[in-house]
């Protein structure tokens, strides 16, 4: 694409400036995406360098280092028992022992299972019970898929945790040494403990949050994400009638495959998900665009100068945030359904003759649902354009409107450009949230109405449905196909990574533009 | 836009006052009918919650026959179990889920530590994760646990609390308004970090505080996915929102449409009371989430 000076930008129309600022924007897209990867890619590589550095560092430390330390790479903490700091090495030493143990009793168990997932399965088997006097036919069950590949995870989890503290455990031995050598005291286990409270403070607020994160989000996300290349679901739940295994990449291939499934005459997957994804975007975009310039809109009417009642109007908009959406959302649905309180009304003051479609034909449905979206969203954005908007340095519009500028002028030139810069990343947050916003879409429509060519066997699909409904729609549906839906939330994670991605990328040069302005 | 352009042509012919004044004008009556259209549907839940000559859907608002029936109708139903569920649930949210937030939030800002900066890459990017494709596991790791279908309310307080923690943004923000020079004031004259925090920037944060509390609290009434899928197939461990989401169901609207509105109106109201009493400090919090980023 040619590229202007500034000069000859200024002279171009207003038309062939949009058209040119548009196609500007389009190029930089592709560049931030190699950028990101670029960057990405660094990433990685300088975490794969640094475990190398690590690994030869652990190398020459046992070559050259003291017996104390050579010591630590078998017995874990015999380092610091050597420099007299006890509680660590007692704390080392009891971590090593845990380690061990549970590798010998349980954890080798799980790692040698997390292959196959399980070998046997449930079996039928006679058995003799004595009171009867005869054998009767009862299920007996053996391996279970889904807790190897649980424990798996967490043994691998654990088997990296053990490998840094071992680490760490012959770097402090290092360390000690060279304090020592240069004269100074080493910290005692006294000191440990009182640091906790001054020092490494943040290891103690830290310690109880993080937990919790690892916990339940990282590990199932992980562990959600193996599910995406088994074939897990209702009909293999590992355990009561089928175990699951192993697929590879099958059911990304039977997601991205443009042939039809296996219900007949059902569409492909490839084109149920371009659908959706397709919506998905147009939603997000209506959603936060048109919450985030009516919601600014209402935050400059109430703040106007002159207007009354600032906090009462603020208050009367504010109540719908108040109430939880589960209410207020299933109400509003309810009104609008077909024989809601809004047909039954219309049609009992004769003003129509049928119900009105809101949620039955597909077009009105998606309108309906974007304009109830801005019934819920426009409070958010009021609260947050107000406190925005009265940042905004009074002087620009007292010195534009001695320009005389118009209302509009001083609204595109100052406020918009003001906004902008302030929410970029508040924007992105509303643009992916609004990606996976499942309440709103679940409750007032829960997808329909239906998109025949799109539903089988797997679930029904609507064509209000976004990608997060879907996979919902996918994990609770009669086959419960658990892998798919994991298949679905990877792909959601890739959009969504995606677009921040870009974003991301771009918001700099948002911003430096808007500094010239 | 035409507003504006309204406005243009009439400043012309008048005075700036004037023209003033017709724009307010038109933003008054802009904000009613905003205003009317907020509160049509609390108005209209609140009236048909009385109605007792029906129990669907109808064309009318005001009720023809007004009475209390719904509201002791809900006695018949499991409705205050899953009031008092919920809100056992809200409050003990409200407490650990501040506990872990503000822990967070005041390390992020405060502390300045190797791991810091790929923490919030970590949080960022395991936020883009969709939540819905972990609900599968967490079933079935809770149901290990035994706290699913009775038991679900512990259940469903370990998992709000244990993921509370990257919801850390907005109370970083306001931590990071708060002058360092104060923490190192405090550090000269020999106050270890621990006291810092309880003495100093603890007192100074009662907006956020409220804030964390008031969102915490609000979460739990209105969860309505996961609290499903843990609860299913008892009555006991339901929330209200899972509760008397069936009522709305296709079979049961025609019976129960009036008494999900004078349910509504039960769970909404206290709630509302202590979102309108606390509205400052959430307005607050708001706008300095979205500055902040």
């Amino acid at each position: 694409m040619k590229r202007y000076s500034d000069l000859e930008y200024l002279r171009l129309s207003k038309l062939q400036k949009f058209l040119y600022r548009l196609g500007s924007f389009l190029c930089s897209i592709p560049v931030a995406v190699w950028h990101g990867i670029k960057k990405l890619g660094l990433a990685i590589w300088g975490f794969i360098k640094g475990i190398g550095l690590s690994v030869a560092e652990v190398v020459t430390t046992f070559k050259y280092g003291s017996k104390p330390t050579r010591l630590s790479y078998f017995i874990m903490g015999a380092g610091c028992f050597a420099h007299g700091q006890i509680l660590r090495g007692i704390l080392f030493l009891l971590f090593e022992a845990v380690f061990v143990f549970y590798m010998i009793t349980t954890g080798s168990y799980w790692l040698s299972m997390l292959p196959s997932l399980g070998i046997l399965g449930p079996t039928e088997e006679k058995k003799l019970i004595p009171e009867l006097g005869m054998s009767v036919k009862t299920t007996v069950y053996h391996d279970n898929s889904f807790k190897i590949m649980l424990y798996g995870v967490l043994t691998i989890f654990f088997i990296i945790a053990f490998i840094y503290t071992w680490w760490v455990n012959i770097r402090q031995s290092k360390t000690a040494e060279k304090i020592l050598a240069s004269g100074k005291k080493l910290k005692s286990g006294k000191d440990d403990l009182r640091s906790l409270v001054d020092d490494s403070f943040h290891k103690t607020l830290l310690a109880l949050p993080m937990t919790g994160i690892i916990v339940f989000t990282v590990m199932p996300i992980v562990f959600m994400m193996l599910v995406a290349f088994t074939n897990y679901d209702g009909s293999h739940n590992g355990y009561s009638n089928n175990l699951f295994h192993w697929v590879g990449l099958d059911n990304f291939n039977t997601m991205l495959s443009w042939t039809s499934n296996t219900g007949a005459g059902t569409q492909s997957y490839a084109a149920t998900f371009g659908e959706v994804l397709t919506w998905t975007l147009i939603w997000a975009f209506f959603a936060t665009f048109t919450n985030y310039f009516l919601g600014m809109m209402v935050a400059m009417a109430i703040n106007k100068k002159g207007i009354r009642f600032k906090k009462g109007w603020r208050t009367i908009l504010v109540m719908t945030i108040a109430i939880p959406q589960f209410i207020s959302l299933l109400y509003v649905s309810k009104m609008f359904a077909k024989n809601g309180l809004i047909n039954n009304f219309l049609i009992d003051m004769k003003w129509i003759e049928t119900a009105l479609p809101f949620f039955e034909k597909a077009s009105w449905a998606r309108v309906t649902v974007i304009l109830i979206n801005i019934w819920i969203g426009i409070p958010y954005l009021m609260l947050t354009a107000t406190g925005i908007l009265m940042n905004i340095p009074q002087d620009l519009y007292e010195s534009a409107k001695i320009d005389g500028a118009s209302g509009w002028q001083q609204y595109s030139k100052i406020t918009l450009p003001y906004m902008l810069f302030v929410t970029g990343p508040y924007l992105l947050t509303q643009f992916t949230g609004n990606m996976n916003n499942f309440n709103v879409i679940f409750l007032l429509t829960g997808g329909a109405p239906n998109n025949p060519a799109a539903s089988n066997s797997a679930g029904t699909v609507g064509y209000t449905d976004l990608l997060i409904t879907w996979l919902f729609k996918i994990t609770t549906g009669a086959e419960s196909q658990y892998y798919l839906a994991s298949v679905v939330g990877i792909m959601v994670f890739v959009v969504v990574a995606l677009i921040t991605l870009v974003a991301y990328s771009l918001l700099p040069s948002i911003k430096n533009e808007e500094d010239f302005q | 836009m035409s507003d504006v352009k309204v406005q243009k042509a009439m400043k012309q012919h008048m005075g700036l006052t004037a023209s003033r004044r017709i724009s307010n004008t038109a933003i008054y009556i802009v904000l009613t009918i905003m205003s009317v259209i907020w509160l049509i549907p609390f108005v209209c839940i609140v009236l048909q919650s009385f109605r007792v000559e029906s129990t669907w859907q109808v064309g009318y608002v005001i009720p023809r026959q007004w009475g209390w029936d719904n509201y002791v109708n809900l006695a018949k139903t499991d409705f205050w179990r899953w009031y008092t569920n919920t809100f056992i649930l809200a409050i003990l949210t409200a407490a650990l889920q501040t506990i872990i937030v503000l822990c967070m939030s005041y390390t992020l800002s405060r502390f300045r530590f190797k791991m810091r900066k790929p923490l919030m890459k970590l949080m960022l990017v395991l936020g883009l994760f969709p939540g819905m494709m972990t609900m599968i596991i967490l079933y079935r790791v809770l149901a290990d646990l035994g706290l699913t279908q009775k038991n679900s309310i512990p259940g469903l307080l370990l998992v709000y609390v244990a993921s509370s923690g990257m919801g850390y943004y907005v109370s970083k923000g306001f931590f990071d308004t708060i002058s360092k020079s104060l923490d190192e004031a405090a550090r000269v004259d020999g106050a270890n970090r621990f006291k810092v925090l309880v003495k100093i920037i603890l007192p100074m944060s009662k907006p956020i505080v409220i804030y964390t509390v008031l969102t915490a609290f609000m979460g739990p009434w209105g969860d309505f996915v996961f609290a499903r899928y843990i609860s299913m197939g008892t009555s006991a461990g339901k929330n209200v929102a899972v509760g008397m989401y069936d009522w709305l169901s296709q079979d049961q609207i025609g019976k129960n449409y009036t008494m999900f509105c004078a349910g509504g109106v039960l769970v909404a109201l206290p709630v509302t009371l202590l979102f309108l009493f606390l509205q400052r400090y959430y307005v607050e919090g708001v706008t300095n989430g979205a500055v902040k980023g």
